[in-house]
């Protein structure tokens, strides 16, 4: 059996009135792929951003339930959440780097973590840069601004920027979805290659690219975990209708 | 048919309207420089802008007519209002855009509106009864000083600056700050370091305008700031009077003849450029935001 990392238990969210997700309970293995799948507005990144408390952001949110990462509930009074998004990194849906050279986004959080030195910020940027197979692109241009960069690589770039601060979890949010075919090929390859280092939960609309990447993949339906297990087979027996009516594309 | 009539005849009349608008504009702009230039060009530029003595009326021998104590008095009030709204309206931007909850970003909004509504004069009187007396019973001289005058101009500025800086904040995209959040950093980090930064050009051009804003004042600070046409000595305090251009022109303009009422015309195109300087570089940075940030 794995080692869980991430674990939610009857997890409940509520936006003012909206019942958002509802008795969430997942496990999701260290260091393994984990796919969150299902129709748009069905909590999906709702749910990825409970894990680390990205939803603190938004006004009338409220958390019940239980949300262990390491066997303590994030939701805890006495966590400090800054030190838990150190932990848990997160890649969103639209590239987002910051107007600022590709350098100075890496370093941006070894430097906002206490890294000064130079020679070690720059070892940690090419290593970032490199694990994120961008290093060969940008290499020369590490002083040019990252909005410069094509959508793909600003994508890589902020997985880079990601992975500088050095975290046990990332989560990716749709990475994706405002990609082309073979950026989204390399991302692939990425989270394929990343996965030997981290644990990492993707949410996306791609069932091809959930296939393709997860080792286990949840199906989430208007706020409820319909079924969850490993990938193959809850892409070739799912042993719920409805997971296999989406998965099939007959809805979503 | 009838339509297509219609349509011609409002496209008439609102081109008609922009044409006059253009053209008083136009107008003043060659009246001033009409009445001024002369007296420029007899004096010359740069007597007229650097000259240190401003006596329009000689009793005996010639009379002079240097504005340079006068552009350092419009400067020095315009600067020393800066340096006090600045900080204050951009603490209160980032509070309006990124801390307060919704009530108060509500009412501190509205409240001010309601100082750009207060008329220049108003706050004039205001700083003359309180300011000034306060400044001479607090800080020495005799109070109507730049101090002063910097004062209520900032109080002037500040509404300006501050809802023009919370625009650039809130225009900030929230991707920027989530990827900030998202990486451990604190909210006050996120505003210093990607924020802030962000904005910068905004809060950049909102300072200049409100630079701008402040220099062209006349009423409020005429009323406070002494108009004496002499540089402070020594030049860095702050408790003595001076006369910025814009007074000049207000106190002497209902008993000036001949070369005299002429030289404040040209004060006045001095002015106009200055302040015109002003917006175009405002409008030149807000540009070049749009050139970086995509």
């Amino acid at each position: 059996m794995d080692e869980i990392e991430i674990e939610s238990r009857s997890l409940n969210l509520w936006y003012e009135s909206v019942h958002a997700l509802k008795n969430v309970t997942l496990s999701m293995p260290k260091k393994k792929v984990t796919a969150v799948i299902g129709p748009s507005g069905c909590g999906k990144s709702t749910f990825i951003r409970c894990i680390n408390r990205m939803n603190d952001l938004i006004k009338g949110c409220r958390v019940e339930g239980e949300l262990l990462f390491e066997g303590r509930n994030v939701y805890d009074r006495d966590i400090d959440v800054v030190s838990l998004r150190k932990r848990i990194g997160m890649v969103f849906q639209k590239p987002n780097p910051f107007p600022m050279s590709v350098y100075d986004n890496v370093a941006y959080g070894p430097r906002l973590h206490g890294t000064r030195s130079s020679g070690e910020l720059d070892k940690i940027v090419e290593e970032s840069l490199k694990s994120s197979a961008l290093w060969n692109e940008v290499a020369d241009v590490l002083n040019r601004s990252a909005l410069d960069l094509s959508g793909g690589q600003q994508q890589r770039l902020c997985i880079a920027r990601t992975l500088a601060v050095n975290p046990d979890v990332i989560l990716f949010d749709e990475p994706c979805s405002a990609l082309d075919p073979i950026s989204t090929a390399k991302i692939e390859d990425l989270i394929n290659t990343l996965v030997h280092d981290y644990t990492i939960i993707i949410v996306t609309h791609n069932m091809q690219q959930a296939a393709r990447v997860s080792d286990f993949t949840a199906f989430f339906l208007l706020g409820e975990v319909i079924e969850f297990g490993k990938t193959k087979q809850i892409f070739e027996m799912p042993e719920k209708k409805s997971t296999e009516d989406y998965i099939t594309g007959r809805f979503g | 048919m009838l339509a297509k009539t219609r349509e011609k005849i409002i496209e008439t009349v609102l081109f008609l309207s922009a044409a006059t608008a253009i053209t008083i504009v136009l107008l003043i702009l060659i009246f001033l420089l009409k009445e001024g230039l002369p007296i420029l060009m007899k004096v010359g530029v740069i007597d007229f802008c650097l000259g240190m003595t401003w006596n329009p009326i000689a009793i005996a021998g010639e009379p002079e007519y240097g504005i340079f104590p006068m552009i350092m008095g419009s400067i020095y009030v315009a600067i020393g209002s800066l340096i006090l709204a600045v900080p204050l309206g951009l603490a209160c931007a980032v509070f309006l855009a990124e801390i307060a909850p919704a009530w108060a970003r509500f009412s501190l909004k509205h409240a001010i509106e309601l100082l750009v509504g207060i008329p220049s004069v108003v706050l004039g009187f205001v700083g003359l009864v309180l300011l000034v007396p306060f400044v001479r019973d607090h800080f020495g001289g005799c109070g109507f000083s730049i101090l002063a005058g910097s004062i209520v101009l900032a109080v002037m500025a500040l509404p300006r600056i501050i809802s023009v800086s919370d625009d650039a904040i809130r225009s900030v995209p929230r991707a920027y700050k989530e990827a900030s959040l998202a990486l451990g950093a604190t909210h006050w980090y996120t505003i210093k370091k990607v924020i802030l930064p962000s904005a910068r050009s905004g809060i950049i051009a909102a300072v200049i305008l409100a630079m701008g804003n402040s220099i062209g004042e006349t009423m409020a600070v005429l009323m406070v700031v002494g108009s004496v046409a002499c540089l402070p000595s020594p030049l860095y305090d702050v408790l003595d009077p001076v006369r910025p251009m814009t007074s000049n022109i207000a106190i002497e303009m209902s008993y000036a003849t001949g070369d005299h009422a002429q030289a404040l015309f040209a004060t006045g195109i001095v002015l106009f450029v200055m302040v015109g300087m002003m917006t175009w570089l405002s409008h030149k940075v807000l540009k070049s935001k749009m050139g970086t940030a995509r």
